[in-house]
């Protein structure tokens, strides 16, 4: 069986060697690429422009979008032939092609965000080291995370006033790089896709655009589902001193973390932040729209064949999956006013879903047709896996790759809290 | 033998197969070849000649290793059938690895397609291959540098070095590239720049019962394949992409893609 034939059925004529290459490990990684890139420009906004109100669901964007960070490159690795040559990527780059740059791009964003997180808990992480320090007698556990935390210290210490400014100083200066890297980062990962002359469908120097505006959209409602997922575990946690979900409570004792509280919290932070996300929905969907008018009124050659896929071969999933479940609905739960915490959540869950399958055309539906106009391909996600390649490049691979982030962040929030609040005016 | 004998023996063998090695190494025709400006690889399709009995499809898959039932290949030849009601019908089963046994029209899922024979207004056969193209696509996008031109023309992939992401073969606007069943790299034709190199001849032009197929020098003019390509009419695909094709088509139709 050679690759791609597991999951590609021909119709009509197509060239012998067409199949669909590019299959959900490439739906994956613009989708987890664009997540990273959403819930940093989420945790920019109050770092940068200073929107007060999203101050506590600024500090989880910025440690869940370090936890996702890693989660971008891994469909990229799962996908590849030989994974085991990846490095090859950084030993040569070879600057004519989109993808070689994806290396450095993503290094430069991963320092950013991982130097922004290290000023905003810079605090954090010198009292923790110094209030472990003075225990007297300490656990295995305690012992771990002293060191943990001596490592991450770097070795300084100094949290005088002064220091401390300077620390705010460094974390605005370093979202607003990362605005325009993590644009960058998923702008470029639609250049991939934009780039590829040969797909009449990728074609369009909007496809970095139109990525850039979801990749937003889908961060910042990741964000909101997960935080409040994550408050709703906290706020069970809470009332029932499960005190082992509160990384806060541990360390400041179970004082630290109210029910009431974490509830108002919550309340406050979904309701503001769905508001931006209405913001940034309304801007891609345009975006999406001109795209495809444009290609409608100027109906070059290769219309015919796009007709084609969008009217009619995938039309359930573009006009009823991606337009009408994924974006429609939940702009006008949205916009519907009284909104409540749980229906900006549900909202939220519908965008996910929606940019998820706006992925899934662009790249699955890009593939959709013959290079010659003249015959189809339909893909067919391998469910059940039954050797190495239908496990990467089926649904167990695209599983894998949704729930490694919540993993990394289970053990981020233990050793840098992100719910936790702090009472010191800016930052 | 006694031990000093055979170090001894194997120092002069070791020393000596070095030497043949390198002398090798220096004489290359190969590279003697590629260093040369005055060499430029070309290929012509004279599509009036060729019957679609695809003994090129089946030598070229010996020749280079692509085993002979898995569905990708080098090089294919297309069926097309003309109604005289203007459809236009294509085919190619199996890449035409067996040639064409039945009227029968194969659309993959649509079923087979029976055209009666005084509806066919014109019928052609078109082989394809790699374009080696002037201004390659393929190797524009390659992450690595891993398919790369050699200074005579040919566009030729590492084995060694290709990490199996799959651009090239979504930046290929001819659908020429694929997956090698057994190496997991990026593959396609080379123009069997093994023998080429070393003066000989593709291995699809040697099979061809009709010479339908033909490589040559285009700096050269008095090369067959240069003289055709700047005294006849020929034709080559998709040149809005481009990409610059080196492969020439006498008879190309309109309809080919
Ligand atoms: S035909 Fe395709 S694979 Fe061959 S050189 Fe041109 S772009 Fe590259
Ligand atoms: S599949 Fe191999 S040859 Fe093709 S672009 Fe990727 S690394 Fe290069």
């Amino acid at each position: 069986m050679v690759h791609g034939e597991a999951w590609t059925i021909k119709d009509l004529f197509v060239l012998p060697n067409e199949y669909v290459y590019w299959s959900i490990q490439i739906v994956m990684y613009p989708y987890m690429t664009g997540l990273v890139a959403g819930a940093f420009v989420l945790s920019s906004l109050y770092h940068v422009f200073g929107v007060e109100k999203l101050k506590n669901i600024a500090r989880f964007a910025l440690v869940f979008s370090f936890a996702l960070l890693p989660v971008a490159m891994m469909p990229l690795l799962l996908h590849l032939q030989q994974p085991f040559r990846g490095i090859h990527v950084l030993m040569t780059p070879h600057f004519t092609s989109a993808i070689s740059a994806f290396g450095i791009v993503f290094m430069t964003y991963a320092c950013i965000v991982a130097a922004e997180i290290w000023f905003v808990y810079r605090r954090f992480i010198v009292e923790t080291l110094l209030r472990l320090e003075q225990k007297s007698s300490r656990s295995a556990g305690e012992s771990i995370l002293l060191l943990i935390y001596k490592l991450l210290s770097l070795g300084v210490r100094d949290i005088g006033a002064e220091a401390l400014e300077a620390d705010h100083k460094a974390v605005k200066l370093l979202a607003g790089v990362g605005i325009p890297v993590a644009c960058f980062l998923h702008g470029y990962a639609g250049f991939i896709f934009g780039s590829v002359k040969a797909n009449a469908l990728w074609m369009t120097p909007l496809m970095p655009v139109i990525f850039i505006c979801s990749a937003v959209v889908s961060g910042i409602a990741l964000c909101i589902v997960s935080y409040y997922v994550f408050m709703e575990i906290r706020k069970w946690a809470a009332r029932r001193g499960k005190n082992y979900l509160l990384p806060d409570a541990i360390a400041h004792g179970s004082a630290a973390v109210d029910y009431h509280h974490l509830r108002s919290v919550q309340d406050h932070e979904v309701k503001m932040t769905s508001k931006y996300l209405l913001i940034f929905m309304t801007l891609a969907l345009t975006l999406e729209m001109l795209d495809m008018i444009f290609r409608g009124y100027t109906a070059v050659k290769s219309w015919d064949a796009l007709r084609m896929v969008i009217y009619e071969h995938d039309f359930v999933k573009i006009f009823i999956l991606q337009y009408g479940i994924g974006n429609l609905l939940p702009f006008i739960m949205l916009l519907i006013p009284g909104i409540t915490v749980r229906r900006a959540a549900a909202a939220s869950l519908l965008v996910l879903f929606g940019v998820l399958m706006m992925r899934w055309n662009v790249v699955i539906g890009g593939q959709a047709f013959s290079l010659t106009f003249a015959g189809y391909m339909h893909y067919h996600l391998p469910i059940i896996p039954h050797d190495m390649e239908t496990f990467k490049e089926g649904l167990a691979g695209a599983l894998t790759v949704i729930a490694t982030p919540f993993v990394i962040f289970y053990f981020l929030n233990m050793i840098l809290p992100a719910f936790m609040e702090e009472n010191s005016p800016s930052h | 033998m006694k031990r000093r004998d055979f170090l001894k023996s194997t120092a002069v063998f070791v020393s000596g197969a070095a030497l043949s090695l390198s002398a090798l190494d220096i004489l290359e025709p190969g590279e003697v070849l590629a260093a040369n400006p005055e060499l430029r690889w070309g290929f012509l399709v004279d599509t009036y000649k060729c019957v679609g009995c695809g003994f090129c499809v089946k030598a070229c898959k010996l020749e280079n290793e692509i085993p002979l039932e898995a569905n990708v290949t080098r090089t294919w030849v297309e069926r097309y059938i003309m109604t005289k009601d203007g459809q236009v019908l294509m085919d190619t089963p199996k890449g035409a690895l067996n040639g064409f046994t039945t009227k029968l029209i194969d659309q993959n899922a649509d079923g087979m397609k029976k055209v009666a024979d005084e509806e066919i207004a014109q019928a052609f056969f078109v082989p394809k291959l790699c374009n080696h193209c002037t201004v390659p696509a393929c190797v524009q996008v390659c992450p690595v540098g891993a398919t790369y031109q050699t200074a005579d023309g040919a566009v030729l992939v590492d084995r060694t070095w290709c990490i199996g992401c799959g651009y090239c073969i979504m930046g290929c606007p001819y659908g020429v590239r694929f997956f090698h069943p057994v190496e997991h790299v990026a593959d396609k034709c080379t123009f069997c720049y093994h023998r080429i190199s070393n003066g000989g001849n593709t291995a699809c032009a040697q099979a061809c019962p009709f010479g339908a197929r033909r490589i040559g020098n285009l700096r050269d003019p008095r090369d067959p394949v240069a003289r055709a390509v700047l005294h006849q009419r020929v034709g080559i695909l998709r040149d809005e992409y481009g990409t610059k094709p080196n492969v020439y088509y006498i008879g190309l139709n309109e309809e080919v893609r």
